[in-house]
């Protein structure tokens, strides 16, 4: 890997991920994603927002490893990722879908990073309990997962990311898939763990009022090539409640990210395809804030 | 519940049962000679006053099915496994396993069994050509179907190839590998009954084919009848074996297997 090298300065030092000029290139030779340069502080909650197609997926599954960079460099504590993983350095990956074996129980799903680690069996029952409850399945642990709602399957591929006891969560649009009033919940109860447990976030979403809800920042990226437009600190006092999105603070962050989306949206649309006509996106410019 | 036993079990065996008087008034009424078509009543008759010569002919036919069937299983199962550790071990290999499934075994049959010195185990090689291809196509397709997700799930969780196989891959391919199985018990039966049909063999290891083919010379069509009965009755019940077995690994969560309540 090429980011071996120890940290040099401290600031590198502080952040849990540090990306430098990342650039990801397909082998189809689209570009998904123009350098990016982004910082992730320990304790933040930072959420990648914008349209599909905007990388947001790609820069976060490149965060977790699962795909290299074409360019760049990527930094996890300071270190490369061969020091993911250590005890301090935690990182898991929460996917769209809920990503469950359907042969087994609940209980042996959210068991199953421990059992890949080989954990002792009683240790590892008493974490996926602990873990189990805090996502409110502890009477669902027999349960075979089609036999769950959507929003429960979420909840074990949750429950499952968290019994390893991670530093970072990654997550990529994982309750995208649900109905709006199950995935606000869903919101509140992360929200609630996030500020209770205090591991870092990073989340992927193409929903504003999402984005403001939970979020300590918000990076608004725009697509082809998937590149930073902007960053916007949400400076709401946390713990929020679901009372927080009726505040005029809400609505007012909410608006701003509308704008903003449309900016990058007018704005990065002649220079992914030089000479179309862009009228599709001029057209829309009318009307602000009329987003999902 | 009770409802579903009624149509499942019931109602497909009143279709039997009214078939089978059919065929008998039909064959009293126009007096039809018992070595053209034999009454449902002789046939039953001719099993029962047959029943050591024929039991014995059905001991045989089975035992080169079961070892077929075994030797398919294994086989095709050890095969899917070299397959599916590169695309080019799968690649070079494949045709080959087609070859063996598009050659008629009544083509390679006489081959064998001048090449094999023993009657007995050429059948069951026959047999066994004839069951291996849905076992190493379907458990081939069943390693290869794993959700990515899933994949991805145990790489970010540092498994070994060893866990990925045991945790993963084998249970995803489970059902397909039933699949398989269904398929390649009926072909072994119908694999060990043409294999012998073809060698001919008689004597002490004279199967359930045999004696069809020396009642078909001997115009003793009762007989004729009463064995491929046997034969029909051993095909049905290899068949709901397979789906006990079926059901018994994947009842509690694959699609295939859910009751779908009304």
């Amino acid at each position: 890997m090429a980011a071996d090298k120890p940290a040099t300065d401290a600031l590198q030092g502080a952040a849990v991920v540090d990306v430098r000029g990342v650039e990801k290139r397909f082998a189809n030779g689209t570009q998904a994603l123009a350098p990016v340069d982004l910082a992730v502080r320990p304790g933040e909650f930072v959420t990648l927002l914008g349209p599909s197609g905007c990388g947001k997926s790609t820069l976060l599954r490149t965060i977790a490893g699962l795909t290299q960079p074409s360019a760049g460099t990527l930094r996890w504590w300071g270190g490369g990722m061969a020091g993911v993983g250590e005890p301090g350095r935690k990182l898991v990956f929460v996917f769209q879908d809920a990503t469950l074996m359907p042969w087994t129980r609940v209980r042996a799903n959210v068991r199953l990073p421990l059992d890949l680690a080989g954990v002792p069996r009683e240790e590892a029952d008493a974490r996926v309990d602990a873990s189990l409850a805090l996502v409110g399945l502890a009477k669902f642990d027999r349960h075979y997962p089609r036999e769950l709602s959507g929003g429960m399957q979420m909840r074990t591929s949750i429950a499952r990311a968290l019994v390893t006891e991670p530093d970072l969560l990654l997550l990529d649009e994982p309750f995208g898939a649900l109905d709006e009033i199950t995935r606000n919940k869903l919101d509140a109860d992360l929200l609630a763990l996030w500020w209770r447990k205090r591991f870092t976030v990073m989340f992927v979403t193409h929903s504003i009022y999402e984005a403001v809800f939970l979020s300590t920042r918000v990076v608004v990226m725009s697509a082809r090539p998937g590149r930073v437009f902007r960053e916007i600190v949400i400076d709401a006092p946390h713990p929020r409640s679901e009372g927080f999105r009726v505040t005029q603070q809400f609505a007012a962050y909410a608006k701003l990210l509308s704008e903003c989306l449309l900016e990058a949206s007018t704005e990065g649309a002649p220079q992914g395809n030089a000479g179309a006509p862009s009228g599709g996106v001029v057209g829309m410019a009318g009307k602000p804030g009329a987003s999902t | 519940m009770k409802r579903d036993w009624l149509g499942k079990v019931v109602a497909p065996a009143a279709v039997g049962v009214f078939v089978l008087a059919l065929w008998q008034w039909l064959v009293t009424a126009l007096e039809v000679p018992v070595y053209l078509v034999p009454s449902p009543l002789v046939v039953a008759q001719t099993l029962v006053d047959d029943r050591v010569l024929l039991l014995g002919s059905l001991w045989v036919t089975l035992k080169v099915t079961f070892a077929a069937f075994v030797i398919a299983v294994l086989g095709g199962t050890a095969m899917a496994f070299v397959f599916v550790q590169s695309r080019w071990v799968e690649r070079s290999l494949f045709p080959y396993a087609v070859l063996l499934q598009v050659t008629p075994i009544v083509a390679i049959a006489p081959l064998i069994i001048i090449w094999v010195d023993n009657a007995g185990v050429a059948l069951t090689l026959c047999a066994a050509i004839v069951a291996i291809f849905p076992v190493i196509s379907n458990t081939t397709l069943g390693l290869r179907s794993v959700s990515p997700g899933l994949v991805d799930l145990f790489r970010m969780n540092k498994a070994t190839r060893w866990q990925t196989l045991a945790r993963l891959r084998i249970p995803s391919a489970l059902p397909y590998f039933f699949g398989g199985l269904r398929i390649s018990s009926g072909l072994s039966l119908i694999g060990a009954v043409v294999a012998e049909f073809v060698a001919g063999t008689g004597g002490t290891g004279a199967g359930l084919a045999y004696q069809i083919l020396v009642s078909g010379f001997q115009l003793n069509v009762p007989r004729l009848f009463a064995a491929l009965f046997l034969i029909t009755l051993t095909g049905v019940v290899l068949f709901v074996l397979m789906v006990w077995l079926s059901r018994l690994a994947l009842g509690d969560w694959h699609e295939s297997e859910l009751m779908i309540e009304p």
